[in-house]
This record gives C-alpha cells, sequence and structure tokens, in this order.
C-alpha cells in the first residue's frame, strides 16, 4: 500500500482510470446521443402527427388525384343510442360527381354527412375517402352549428381556408393577403373585409365560409343545408359555385330542401329516410314513385310528428 | 403634495414591504393572473364556463380524499385534485362523442354531488376550519412550496398557449374545420382541459374549490365588454387578473376581510364596471343575445 501514499503515481492512475472509463463508455456515450438525437426527430415527427398533420404546402401543386377520387360506402349506419339515424346505406358517390341529398326532416341527412366527413363514428359498416387521410376534404356544416359570437374577422375565418401552407404553428406567406382578397372578391365580398363575423348578415356569412371553401380547395366538398334561409341571389350566386366545383372534377354532396332546386342543378340525387329509398340520376330518384315511397318509410307516429319538407 | 403622494405609496407598498406572507401571495396572485388570463378567455370564447365550473368542482373530492389520506398537505391535495379533474375530464372527452347536444342538467347534478361527497370526505375527518380552508381556500397561507406549483403551472400554460394558440383558439371556434384540415382535432380539446385541470389546481391553492374558477373567468369576461380581439382580450384579462388581486389583498389587509373571496370580489366590480362603461349589452351581437 506504499503505492497509495505517493502523489504523483496516485494521480496518474487516477487518470489512466479516467481514459479508460472514457475509453470503455465511448460506444455508449456515442449510443446516447445517437439516441437523444433519434428523441428529438422522434419527438418532432410525433408533434407533427398529433397536431401539425394538416401541414402539406405541397399538395396545392398536385392535382393529379383529382377527378378520380369519390366516396364509396358500405351498409354504412349512424346510431344514437338506441335510434338510427340511417342505415344500412351502401353505394358511390362517383368521384366528380355532383349529389343532392334530399329526404324528410329527421331522415339521417346530417348525420350522413357527418359521417362522411369522419365526424361521427358509424354503428355498422365504413366510409372509403381517400381524401380524409390527405386533408382534402371539406365539411361545411349547419349554419347555426357555427359560434357567431366568436372574436374573429371575415379576412381571418377566410385566411384558415389556407391551413394546409401554414399548418398549426408557422408564419401564413405573405401572398395569402391576395388570395384572401381574391376569394372574397369571388363571392362578393371585398367590402366587409374587416368586419367581424358577428356583424354579418346570414348570407354574408355563408358567402365568407364559402370563400374559405375557395382557399381550401378540397377535392371532396360535403354541405349540409348550404343555402338554408338565403335570399335568392345569394342561392344563385352559391349555386354556381357548386356546379363550377364539379366542373373542376372535385366531388361534392349537399344535403338539401329544396326540390325544384335539385331538378335543376343536381345530376344525381340521393332520396334518404332512413335507410336509402334511392340513389342515382335524379329524374330517377325523384320520381312521384320514390317520393312516395320515402313517405311510407318512415313509420306512421314518425311522419305525424316530422312532417315532410320539400 | 409629495408627502400625499409618498403617503398613498405608502399604503399601497407597506403591507407588502413589511410581511412575507403578503409578498408570497402577491406573487401568487400575480403568477394565477398570467396563466387564468389565456385560460379564462378560451373557456369563455368555447362557451365552456359552465364546464369549467364542473372541473373546478371535480378538483374537490379528490382533494379532500387528499386530505384525508395526508392531513393538510400540499402534495396530497394536489394530487388528489389532480387525478379526480384528470378523470373527470377524461370522462366527458369519451362521452363527448356518444351525445349529440351537451346536457347542462347532467353537468350540474354532477357538480352538486362531487362537491358534497368532497365536503363529508374532510368533515370526516378535519374541523369546520379545514372544511373552510377547502372551500375558500386561504391565499395568505400559501407557502413557499405551493407558490413554486402556482408559477409551474402558469409558466406552463403560457408556453403551450403560446405555442398551440393558433388551433387552440380555431378548435374552439370550428371544431369540424380543423379536424377537416387536419389540425389536429381531439387533441388540442384535451390539450386545454388539462391545462384547464392544471389551473383549477393551482387556483385551489389559494381560492379553495368554490372560488377557484372566478379569478379565471372574471377577469376574461371583463376584457370581453372592452375588444373584440382575441389577444387584447388576453392581456387585458390578465392586468384586470393583476389589479383585482392587489385591490383584494390590500381590502383583505387593511379591512381584516378574508383574501380570497375579496380578490373575487375584486373581479366582480370591475366586470360589473366593464359592463356598464362599455355599454356591450346592448351592442352583443344577434347570436349572442339568443
Amino acid at each position: 500500500m506504499a503505492n497509495s501514499s505517493d502523489p504523483a503515481r496516485r494521480r496518474r492512475s487516477a487518470s489512466d482510470v479516467l481514459g479508460l472509463m472514457r475509453a470503455a463508455t465511448a460506444p455508449l456515450r456515442q449510443s446516447f446521443v445517437v439516441s437523444l438525437s433519434a428523441l428529438g426527430d422522434n419527438a418532432q415527427a410525433a408533434f407533427v402527427r398529433l397536431f401539425d398533420s394538416g401541414y402539406d404546402p405541397s399538395a396545392s401543386e398536385e392535382h393529379t388525384r383529382r377527378g378520380e377520387e369519390g366516396i364509396s360506402v358500405r351498409n354504412l349506419s349512424v346510431r344514437y343510442g338506441d335510434r338510427y339515424a340511417f342505415e344500412s346505406l351502401t353505394g358511390e358517390f362517383a368521384p366528380a360527381s355532383l349529389t343532392a341529398v334530399i329526404g324528410p326532416n329527421g331522415a339521417g341527412k346530417s348525420s350522413l354527412l357527418k359521417a362522411l366527413a369522419g365526424i361521427v363514428r358509424p354503428a355498422t359498416g365504413g366510409v372509403t375517402c381517400a381524401a380524409v387521410a390527405r386533408h382534402r376534404l371539406a365539411y361545411l356544416p349547419q349554419q347555426d352549428e357555427l359560434d357567431r359570437g366568436f372574436p374573429i374577422t371575415v379576412a381571418e375565418l377566410v385566411a384558415l381556408g389556407d391551413w394546409r401552407n401554414f399548418g398549426a404553428v408557422r408564419e401564413p406567406a405573405e401572398r395569402l393577403a391576395t388570395s384572401v382578397y381574391e376569394a372574397l372578391a369571388a363571392v362578393g365580398l371585398s367590402s366587409v373585409i374587416d368586419r367581424q363575423i358577428a356583424e354579418l348578415s346570414v348570407g354574408q356569412f355563408q358567402r365568407a365560409l364559402f370563400a374559405r371553401l375557395l382557399l381550401q380547395d378540397a377535392d371532396v366538398i360535403l354541405l349540409d343545408e348550404p343555402f338554408a334561409s338565403l335570399d335568392e341571389s345569394t342561392t344563385e350566386d352559391l349555386l354556381h359555385f357548386l356546379r363550377r366545383w364539379q366542373g373542376e372534377g372535385r366531388t361534392v354532396v349537399a344535403v338539401l330542401h329544396d326540390l325544384d332546386q335539385v331538378r335543376r342543378y343536381f345530376p344525381s340525387t340521393l332520396l334518404l329516410a332512413r335507410s336509402p329509398i334511392a340513389w342515382g340520376e335524379t329524374s330517377h330518384s325523384l320520381s312521384a314513385e320514390s317520393l312516395a315511397r320515402a313517405q311510407k318509410a318512415l313509420d306512421p307516429s314518425e311522419r305525424a310528428r316530422v312532417g315532410w319538407v320539400a | 403634495m409629495g408627502r400625499v403622494s409618498g403617503q398613498i405609496l405608502g399604503f399601497l407598498v407597506d403591507p407588502f414591504a413589511s410581511f412575507g406572507f403578503m409578498r408570497i401571495a402577491l406573487v401568487g396572485c400575480v403568477a394565477l393572473a398570467l396563466a387564468n388570463g389565456p385560460i379564462g378567455t378560451l373557456l369563455l370564447m368555447r362557451r365552456e364556463s359552465l364546464d369549467g365550473n364542473v372541473l373546478s368542482h371535480a378538483v374537490m373530492p379528490g382533494a379532500a380524499l387528499g386530505f384525508l389520506y395526508a392531513g393538510y398537505s400540499l402534495a396530497a391535495l394536489t394530487i388528489g385534485g389532480l387525478l379526480t379533474g384528470f378523470a373527470v375530464a377524461a370522462l366527458a372527452a369519451l362521452s363527448a362523442g356518444s351525445r349529440p347536444q351537451r346536457q347542462d342538467s347532467s353537468l350540474i347534478a354532477f357538480y352538486l354531488i362531487s362537491l358534497s361527497l368532497g365536503v363529508l370526505i374532510v368533515a370526516a375527518r378535519g374541523s369546520q376550519a379545514d372544511l373552510m380552508h377547502v372551500l375558500f381556500g386561504t391565499v395568505l397561507a400559501v407557502d413557499v412550496k405551493a407558490l413554486l406549483l402556482i408559477a409551474s403551472i402558469s409558466s406552463v400554460t403560457m408556453l403551450v398557449v403560446a405555442a398551440l394558440y393558433r388551433p387552440l383558439a380555431v378548435e374552439s371556434f370550428d371544431p369540424a374545420f380543423l379536424r377537416a384540415v387536419g389540425g389536429g382535432g381531439g387533441a388540442f380539446r384535451a390539450i386545454f382541459i388539462t391545462l384547464v385541470v392544471l389551473n383549477l389546481v393551482a387556483s385551489f391553492q389559494a381560492f379553495g374549490t368554490l372560488l377557484a374558477i372566478g379569478p379565471m373567468l372574471l377577469p376574461a369576461a371583463a376584457a370581453r365588454c372592452w375588444t373584440n380581439k382575441v389577444w387584447p382580450m388576453i392581456a387585458l384579462a390578465i392586468i384586470i387578473g393583476m389589479a383585482a388581486a392587489i385591490a383584494g389583498l390590500l381590502i383583505s389587509y387593511y379591512a381584516n376581510l378574508p383574501s380570497g373571496p375579496a380578490i373575487v370580489i375584486g373581479a366582480g366590480t370591475i366586470y360589473g364596471m366593464s359592463l356598464l362603461a362599455a355599454g356591450r349589452i346592448r351592442l352583443k351581437p344577434k347570436s349572442l343575445r339568443g
């Protein structure tokens, strides 16, 4: 034990041990650094997956899939508690089609749209729509489902449509202001660009939402009663967008009430009364015989309560 | 003139200069106001004030169980409160999808039950004074440990809100849109409720379960009267929350009144004056008058 009393020797042995330890732990430390950076990458990936999967600036350039994507449903049912909103719907909204969904009140039209948009989980069956996973589906709920008291200006509301170019956390591009202005001009709302949405009329608010749809540039567009309580000129203006979208190869599905409107503008129609009554060409779906069957489909007690609106 | 202003300054500063517990209470309330500004504003804009109130009562049975287990200890109360708070939040999140519309009556039933349960549990072991502590809090009894907890929670809250402000705001306005564009959907609701529970637990240390929601909602409601923009609303809510805290602490010091209720009354007074001064009752947009 004489050695340990020699200070120089002890220092040397200590540094030897340190060097040895360093050499021994090198791979360990290296793998630690690697795993740390992997953790960083994973954390980043997890952040994107959880919070920012909508950020996809490349999506606007590739329109290759447009016109090829419809929605197909197989044995689809939606249930609230023990009551079916609608049941056993099987069929396809063809790519680049313009379809009206029509039926009595309480027939499950809104529930169908919510199921297509992935907002309501189906009780049975399923929806196949590639646009959902790529975030290229737009859904416009009935107006009363949106909070008009929310403090947001028309410009801000419309700008949200460009979400894929800024996502959850990034700075919007400078050209966004131009595209917002163009979209608002297209729907005829240039004069109210800086107003709060609470100050808009029902028609103006719907026009603003359509401007947001224009920026959203989705491949599949679902509209729940888009023309409810709108005046004629607004309805005419907005109907043109639906036809334009179809012409551009987008798949458009709209819940409607006005039979004349449907006959005039919509090539195909789904007649729904809890269960599908007819689905296909509008003239066939809205034949007198189909409408009569839709009447009968809701049982008598229900019919007395909900009534047929068209 | 100088003497008068010096006296006023002394009147305002002396209590905090002379007493450590007043300083800690002040710092705690300021930290709470910083986090409560954005959370309260978002709660209000989501029209979920009632849900916030229910969550604040959900903290109660857990905190009471913590009290039953370990007496009046910060850690036990906090962990208990967090546990039941999150359990209820998770339950609410799970059931949110299955019910087509919200049912206020079941929320109210829930909060009455959890409040009574909490009171029974505390009464089983503690005294009347303990019960008052749990129900109304004791701002002046906040110690350094509780202060650190409050400060950490409010720092985390501000960081998260700053980082995820856009999706949090959009989710409260149009959740279906956020889901469709792939902004994360349900994740933000969960994050927001987590923040609310955390802040209620922080607030609970100072204000008790009955008043914890007060410093969160009242300043935000007052700020709502003055502006239509979200960021100014949050900033104003923070300033109002701080002003109410300082005023409440001074009043409780000079008039020898309980400080928690004094602070809440301060915030309530500012809210009332804002309503009258801004005249927004009649200017409120149609959609809010419903």
